[in-house]
């Protein structure tokens, strides 16, 4: 598919990776615009990780062009918070780039409003639950104040409620602290309620094997019947799923399209 | 988690020392050994009483708490720095980790004839042969854990920006922090065993030296006296180091 010319946020450009023998990606293009929310899917050990590391700057891709901003935070699957640090000083670890401290306490005290954890300032990592865990690195990586978050399978460690709360949870982050997104997740279903643009990786070396466009307003229900037939669609395109029933929304010709 | 406190209060941890107390005055009672070879109790506790009273076991006592401070401090001074740089380096690992095995192998006091060539007779061959016991183990305990720490702390520091001192002053350090602190626990037991040993041969005083000295002029009153001194100072160091764990910023490493 030809890149639309209009200023993107992260872009790649005919990237390659290769880890020794390895190919990773090949040739791969892709354009995220500012404000958009980017989910990437695909076979495990497919080079998602590799992508967003690129995205981040943490490696440099053996060929072809990332051009990515400034300042760009990633948030991890787990365990990404400071366990020697509290609740408080790793979400003032965001804060770094600020110049005065006022600010950064002022600032600090408003994104643990943001995630409801007020109460917790004082405690360790190893002293909350795997889902409070990722809603502080949420918090710490919303502090950095820029405009491109890449997150790596992050609710992969929690329960499966404790997932569907922390989605509606990002959901609201972001309505409140607008972002770009760019998700790496093996769940599916994640992908397709929370982001506007699925892409579905192949095989190693990773290419873009499908495109899916959600154009329901976020935040949308895991069980919205556009999220459900875009589920279907991914699933099918990954051969996971047989085409025997297609789901209701699919075949009245949903907001979906390439 | 925190150290075992039962609601009965101290007296069921006095319990096992009154026992060992009643079984040794039993068996002293029952005369198996001249009184000169197996002291009683009551002995022990007078004897303890007179060396306390004019001082040469505290003095000792004293000697005995520098060599080992002394000892501890600079294999502890030396060594975190020296792990850190074997930790962060491939290359050093491959170059001096077998040696740093080697010695670690090594009895410290296999060190003792050269302490005593080199060193003569005092603090310095004790303190030296202390830093020869701790040094090893402090390297390898931080080398190891540096080697360990999680790549991903260092992800976040690059995303928030910390570089250069301040990854190793907010990062590496409070990383290995609860590694480190029990390395220096049990290097600090062992240095107190080898105070002990060291200061038998190459001492004029310390607790060694009473050991020894005691034995010369067959007091085993007071060897048992010096014993009991060196048991109790060893557990209290211990206590005191175990602190170190309840540091708020280090718990997350022995809670999970």
């Amino acid at each position: 598919m030809s890149l639309p010319p209009t200023e993107a946020l992260l872009r790649f450009d005919r990237v390659s990776h290769s880890f020794g023998a390895v190919e990773v990606l090949s040739e791969l293009s892709l354009a995220v615009q500012p404000g958009e929310f980017v989910a990437l899917v695909g076979p495990s050990g497919c080079g998602k990780t590799t992508l967003l590391n690129l995205g981040s700057g943490w490696i440099e891709p053996t060929s072809g062009r990332v051009d990515r901003p400034a300042g760009v935070r990633m948030v991890f699957q787990q365990d990404g918070l400071f366990p020697w640090l509290t609740v408080w000083d790793n979400v003032r670890l965001g804060l770094r780039h600020l110049a005065d401290e006022a600010g950064r306490i002022r600032q600090a005290g408003v994104l643990l409003e943001l995630i409801g954890l007020t109460a917790f300032r004082a405690h360790y990592p190893h002293q909350l639950s795997g889902g409070m865990r990722q809603r502080v690195e949420l918090a710490r990586a919303l502090g950095g104040g820029t405009d491109l978050l890449l997150m790596d399978e992050p609710f992969s460690s929690v329960d499966y409620l404790t997932r569907l709360k922390l989605r509606a949870e990002l959901a609201r982050l972001l309505r409140e602290q607008p972002r770009t997104v760019v998700l790496v997740t093996h769940d599916i279903e994640e992908a397709a309620q929370l982001a506007d643009r699925v892409l579905v990786l192949s095989e190693r070396p990773a290419r873009i094997r499908d495109e899916v466009h959600l154009k329901v307003p976020r935040p949308r229900d895991a069980t919205h019947p556009d999220v459900v037939a875009a589920v279907h669609r991914i699933l099918t395109e990954l051969g996971l799923e047989g085409d025997a029933e297609p789901p209701a929304a699919a075949s009245r010709g949903p907001e979906i399209d390439r | 988690m925190s150290s075992v406190r039962s609601s009965r209060g101290p007296w069921l941890a006095l319990a096992g020392p009154a026992a060992l107390v009643a079984l040794w005055a039993a068996l002293a009672s029952l005369g198996l050994f001249p009184e000169s070879l197996f002291p009683t109790p009551l002995a022990v506790a007078r004897g303890l009483g007179a060396e306390l009273s004019n001082f040469r076991l505290v003095n000792d006592a004293i000697a005995s708490l520098f060599r080992v401070t002394a000892g501890f401090l600079l294999a502890a001074g030396l060594g975190v720095p020296a792990g850190l740089l074997l930790g962060h380096s491939a290359r050093a690992r491959e170059a001096l980790l077998p040696l740093v095995n080697f010695f670690r192998s090594l009895s410290p006091l296999a060190w003792i004839p050269f302490a005593i060539l080199w060193l003569g007779i005092g603090d310095a061959p004790a303190i030296f042969l202390i830093f020869m016991a701790a040094f090893f183990p402090v390297v390898l305990s931080t080398t190891a854990a540096v080697a360990s720490i999680p790549s991903v702390y260092f992800r976040v520091a690059r995303d928030v920006g910390i570089e250069g001192a301040a990854l190793l002053r907010e990062v590496t350090l409070p990383a290995i922090a609860p590694q480190v602190i029990t390395a220096l626990r049990v290097t600090a037991g062992l240095s107190w065993l080898v105070v002990v040993a060291a200061e038998m041969i190459a001492g004029r005083d310390g607790l060694g030296f009473a050991i020894w000295d005691a034995r010369n002029g067959l007091r085993t009153d007071l060897l048992v006296a010096a014993m009991v001194v060196i048991g109790l100072i060893g557990v209290a160091l211990d206590r005191l180091l175990v602190r170190l764990t309840r540091i708020p910023s280090v718990r997350w490493g022995y809670d999970r």
